[in-house]
């Protein structure tokens, strides 16, 4: 089981540099940053490349719909250091609207192309937001949780 | 003097090559590959919208139909997630039997890599040899669950059910058998001076470039990146055993090919040592018939054939998942096709298809 999670200092540094951008949610494997969407840039830049943290692999970038708000979550992973950290940033319904990460991991290209696909959320500076499993016609977003698998409301 | 335009082939959706349904749409400037866009989505069924409308126990064959070829990790990492979320405890022999089930799986699933590398660059036997000894563990997969391709055999807190006696001597001797068998695939493949000539030095992709793309497994290895999942974070027991990780140098297709190869030995070697090892016992935790996990995620990661296999489960309280997102290697690593065929020969394309090894199943999800 996962057991190198991010040093609690480094995090209480971080909480500091960006307070009160930046919160910390969750107990042991389920802790998390949770970060303001204006700052979601600049603390996963810090994350990615300064010397004590030096997350160089995002390894999954996923969202959820809680219908008040989206919740877009990152995992992040150092090679260097061992270290994995679990990055969470919210948004609204009505301005489902993220900026991208592709420029600091271009693995986040096909992921943030699903999360648009599946869940409807955009990705400001994503340089080909498209559609990636559904067919480009298709009007909605099968994740969100308003959507229903049929008309005659069979779930399966 | 006539100007020479790009023009677009597209290759498949029904390419051989492809290991299902994808299309690759090429531009290409003569033989030279200009983009190859991938294009997927042919086998989307919803699955991680399905697992809301199921129980923790019910989403589970699901999984085996992710990364068909080694539908055993995928159990695994689905189950230890959840186990994970719900603090479960797993009786030793059950881990023990986890681990054996899980390598030979990725032997199997190796075998079906170099089976296609072997079949996409035109070498028949070398495709049948491989399948003919992928056989040999599917028949110790029936032995133990009654299924050879969706097992469904690790389950939420153990695994279904112990094996029986002669599963234990009929692995003991395909770990006699397979040098033999891993020597025959060496003389007749990796030997061959043509399949030399089309894998080395076509289709390099740097370590950095490599980790900056998202790969894992096996391909981001061959580019000598020490990332393997089962040495950096060790689940279930991988620390009781002694292995190594094949590490690549350039790259390039060949090195792809080469770590595949080089660690079917190494998982033998972790099979034989857990079968030493393996102790008596029970192999099911006492859990109730349904599952109500605490409400909150968590992210799990495995070691699958293809890379860094993640779930990330969101519970809230009640007895269906509120949300299941899998983090597919094949879907990732599959960013890297453009990338790495730029420049190369239309031919190449599909040995960079192959040592890529995307599997459409896990792809599409």
């Amino acid at each position: 089981m996962s057991k190198q999670i991010i040093s609690s200092e480094l995090l209480l540094e971080l909480q500091t540099q960006f307070s009160p951008a930046v919160a910390m949610i969750g107990e042991n494997n389920q802790q998390a940053l949770l970060v303001d969407l204006e700052r979601l840039l600049d603390v996963l830049t810090r994350l990615k490349n300064s010397p004590e943290y030096q997350f160089n692999l995002l390894s999954n970038l996923t969202a959820v719909d809680y219908l008040e708000y989206f919740e877009v979550v990152y995992h992040l992973y150092s090679l260097p250091l061992k270290q994995s950290v679990t990055v969470k940033t919210r948004c609204t319904n009505d301005q489902a609207h993220v900026p991208s990460v592709t420029a600091l991991w271009p693995s986040a290209d096909f992921q943030e192309r699903e999360v648009y696909d599946l869940l409807g959320i955009g990705f400001t500076g994503h340089p080909n937001l498209r559609r990636i499993l559904m067919p480009d016609d298709f009007p909605e977003h099968p994740l969100r949780k308003a959507y229903q698998f049929t008309p005659n409301g069979e779930k399966g | 003097m006539p100007k020479t335009e790009t023009y677009t082939l597209n290759m498949g959706p029904q390419h051989p090559s492809t290991h299902g349904v994808l299309q690759v749409v090429l531009e290409l400037d003569g033989e030279r590959v200009v983009q190859a866009i991938p294009q997927m989505g042919y086998l989307h069924r919803g699955i991680e919208k399905l697992a809301e409308s199921r129980t923790y126990a019910q989403f589970l064959p699901y999984t085996d139909r992710l990364d068909y070829v080694s539908s055993m990790g995928n159990n695994l990492g689905y189950c230890q997630t959840i186990e994970k979320l719900m603090d479960i405890a797993v009786p030793e022999r059950a881990e023990y039997l986890r681990i054996i089930m899980t390598e030979l799986n990725r032997i199997a699933s190796h075998l079906i890599f170099m089976s296609s590398v072997a079949i996409d660059l035109g070498a028949t036997t070398g495709m049948m040899f491989g399948f003919r000894d992928r056989e040999r563990i599917l028949d110790l997969f029936d032995m133990a669950c009654g299924a050879r391709l969706t097992y469904s055999y690790i389950r939420i807190g153990g695994v279904k059910e112990d094996v029986p006696g002669e599963f234990i001597d009929a692995t003991r001797q395909f770990l006699a058998d397979f040098p033999a068998m891993l020597t025959e695939h060496h003389t007749l493949l990796t030997g061959n001076e043509i399949l030399y000539h089309r894998l080395k030095n076509s289709g390099v992709i740097s370590g950095q470039r490599a980790l900056e793309i998202g790969l894992t497994g096996p391909t981001l290895r061959a580019s000598g990146i020490d990332y393997d999942i089962r040495k950096v974070e060790p689940y279930g027991f991988y620390d009781r055993f002694s292995f190594t990780v094949p590490l690549g140098t350039t790259g390039d297709n060949w090195d792809r090919y080469m770590v595949r190869m080089e660690e079917m030995q190494q998982s033998a070697a972790i099979v034989a040592q857990a079968l030493d090892q393996l102790p008596e016992g029970p192999v099911m935790a006492k859990i109730p018939k349904v599952l109500k996990p605490p409400a909150g995620d968590v992210y799990h990661r495995i070691e699958n054939p293809r890379g860094e296999l993640g779930y990330y489960v969101v519970s809230d309280g009640s007895t269906k998942p509120y949300r299941i997102h899998v983090r597919r290697p094949s879907f990732i690593n599959l960013q890297a096709l453009n990338e790495i065929c730029q420049g190369t020969l239309i031919a190449d394309v599909v040995a960079v298809l192959a040592t890529l090894d995307p599997l459409m199943g896990e792809v599409d999800c």
